[in-house]
């Protein structure tokens, strides 16, 4: 049952082939079997998945189930689940358990989704490594030794090590495409605003937001279809209808015109990625989409501008973190002002005191306009350049990242060496726009992924593009070594 | 670029964390490199580009002024690391 797809699962709860609660004991039972390996999941949510998997049994026998009744799933442990610890892979948040649920995770609870549990992830989701994480590193399952990426790494290697079918995760600057790439499975960002912020611990506001992550586009349909949702809760949730991100799968994808960032192509890019990534272009040129070589000028300063405004933003946000009404305190403060301190030192990782250190650098006074201001301004220009290129095409193509996974600690000390992890996906989040992986090669045995962006709110033309991609080719359907 | 010693303590005061003697200079000397990547910026030409604070730049919407949130105080204060009859109780700031 672990190798069906999220649409075959749907098929089989509804026709009776198995029930919800055959399905969740199975994914429970791997779980119990392989987290060992990979320590992908850290919390399991064992009895409350058999009750909600019941419930979805009764619902499915009356015939009137929402389609992804009775599938199993894990959430990135940065959702708010109401009665479940939710640590943000944090020790600040190591006892944290709120009385809410995420809107993310309200909508997949009200379509009688099943939660298996909740998923690894770096810290506050600030690293692309997933070694950041309170809870030890994510092993990426096609090579233990390696990382499976991050921040949402903990779910793309469940996905691809089959503890669930499908998860949910959040992408700042590449949080679902990079580790999506890394573990060999789809994973989607939509545009800013398309996905409910509410309950999701927040890292850099103008930047996040939660997407799905499963095997194929077409279970991203699926999950997307559920988690998007106008939400008067969040304020930057955009009031627009949903379309079925299903219905368009099929279209021919003959005439789209692919743009392909030169930029992309550049110095620092894997030779064995490159080669992936182009023959995928050559497929997709021969399913008939006409590529167009395109320019991205401003690409080289998305990750600076990010360093500024991502840090920026979650210094603020996590000002939160204070010791007083929930999360972690330290012990035996002498004074409020030693609270404050030894509760941030002890509570937070390396990586997250860098990041807050720095936002509050490029925020202070004197440093303000030349850093903050200044990559604000930047982001403008990096906007407008995707505002160009979608002026002549419908998609942008290129790798997700500059390589596959690497191995744990090779990054070294410098924390730039990580920050360039990103270099290809970072500057969609500054711009709002929607990105995808999907499986399309491998290196040294270890998978590369495609990106696919698109223009605002055009999920189902990304969708349908992999959805094809995905017909012709099999590597979504590749397993790690030892799954069977 | 290299950051002084003197404005990590700035940073550390302002931001709330307690930098040790051990690894401050480490700290520094990695707060310095991302500095250094930052700087990058410098080289765009930004004349006259109204900057963005978030994608679209749309106006803030507006919501109905109504109570929506039942009152959850018993709640949250479950989850609290220290409340007394109904306060959220820290250190003393006052003698």
């Amino acid at each position: 049952m672990h190798n069906y797809t999220i649409a075959e699962l749907v098929k089989g709860l509804q026709s009776k082939q198995f029930s919800s609660v055959e399905l969740t004991q199975h994914f429970l039972a791997r779980i119990s079997q392989f987290n060992d390996q990979y320590n992908a999941v850290i919390t399991v949510t064992a009895d409350q998945a058999l009750q909600a998997a019941q419930l979805a049994d009764q619902r499915l026998a009356m015939g009137s189930a929402p389609a992804l009744c009775g599938v199993p799933l894990l959430h990135k442990d940065i959702f708010c689940t109401k009665g479940v610890r939710t640590s943000c892979g944090s020790k600040m948040l190591d006892n944290f358990i709120p009385p809410y649920n995420a809107t993310v995770v309200e909508n997949f609870e009200q379509a009688g989704v099943v939660m298996l549990g909740k998923t690894n992830m770096d810290e506050f989701a600030m690293g692309s490594s997933n070694e950041t994480s309170f809870y030890g590193p994510v092993k990426n399952p096609w090579a233990t030794d390696c990382v499976p990426g991050g921040s949402s790494g903990g779910s793309a290697a469940a996905v691809a090590g089959r503890l669930a079918p499908g998860a949910t995760a959040t992408d700042t600057g590449g949080s679902i495409r990079q580790p999506a790439a890394l573990c060999g499975i789809s994973g989607l960002k939509p545009t800013y605003g398309r996905v409910s912020r509410w309950g999701m611990i927040a890292f850099a506001s103008s930047l996040d937001q939660a997407g799905p992550m499963a095997r194929t586009a077409e279970d991203c349909a699926l999950l997307l279809n559920c988690m998007a949702s106008f939400d008067d809760k969040d304020s930057t949730c955009v009031d627009r209808d949903v379309p079925d991100y299903s219905a368009s799968l099929n279209k021919s994808v003959k005439g789209l015109r692919i743009g392909v960032p030169k930029e992309y192509f550049s110095e620092g890019l894997h030779p064995g990625t490159e080669a992936a990534v182009k023959k995928a272009l050559a497929d997709l040129e021969a399913q008939g989409a006409e590529l167009v070589e395109i320019s991205l000028p401003n690409s080289d300063l998305s990750v600076p501008a990010y360093y500024v405004i991502a840090p920026a933003e979650a210094s603020a946000n996590l000002s939160r973190f204070d010791g007083v009404k929930y999360g972690y305190r330290c012990e035996n403060p002498k004074d409020l002002q030693d609270m404050y301190c030894r509760t941030r030192s002890e509570g937070f990782g390396e990586e997250v005191q860098r990041r807050i250190l720095i936002g509050t650098y490029c925020l202070s006074a004197g440093y303000y306009d030349a850093y903050y201001g200044k990559a604000q301004q930047v982001r403008k220009l990096i906007e407008q350049d995707f505002v160009n290129a979608f002026n002549d095409v419908d998609l942008i193509v290129g790798p997700t990242c500059p390589s596959p996974a690497f191995k744990f600690g090779s990054k070294g000390d410098d924390p730039v060496a990580m920050y360039l992890e990103d270099i290809y996906t970072i500057a969609t989040n500054l711009a709002g726009l929607p990105g995808m992986s999907v499986p399309c090669g491998m290196v040294e045995g270890k998978p590369v992924g495609l990106q696919i962006i698109g223009n605002y709110f055009d999920e189902a033309r990304m969708l349908n593009l992999a959805h094809q991609f995905q017909q012709v080719t099999d590597w979504h359907t590749q397993a790690p070594e030892g799954i069977s | 670029m290299i950051i002084k010693r003197e404005e990590i303590e700035k940073l550390a005061t302002l931001s709330r964390i307690s930098i040790d003697e051990k690894t401050i200079t480490d700290v520094t000397e990695r707060l310095s490199s991302v500095l250094d990547l930052v700087d990058q910026l410098k080289t765009a030409n930004t004349d006259s580009v109204q900057g963005i604070s978030r994608p679209f730049q749309v106006s803030q919407r507006l919501r109905e002024d109504k109570v929506t949130e039942s009152n959850q105080r018993d709640k949250f204060q479950a989850i609290a690391p220290a409340t007394d009859n109904g306060l959220f109780t820290v250190p003393k700031m006052i003698d």
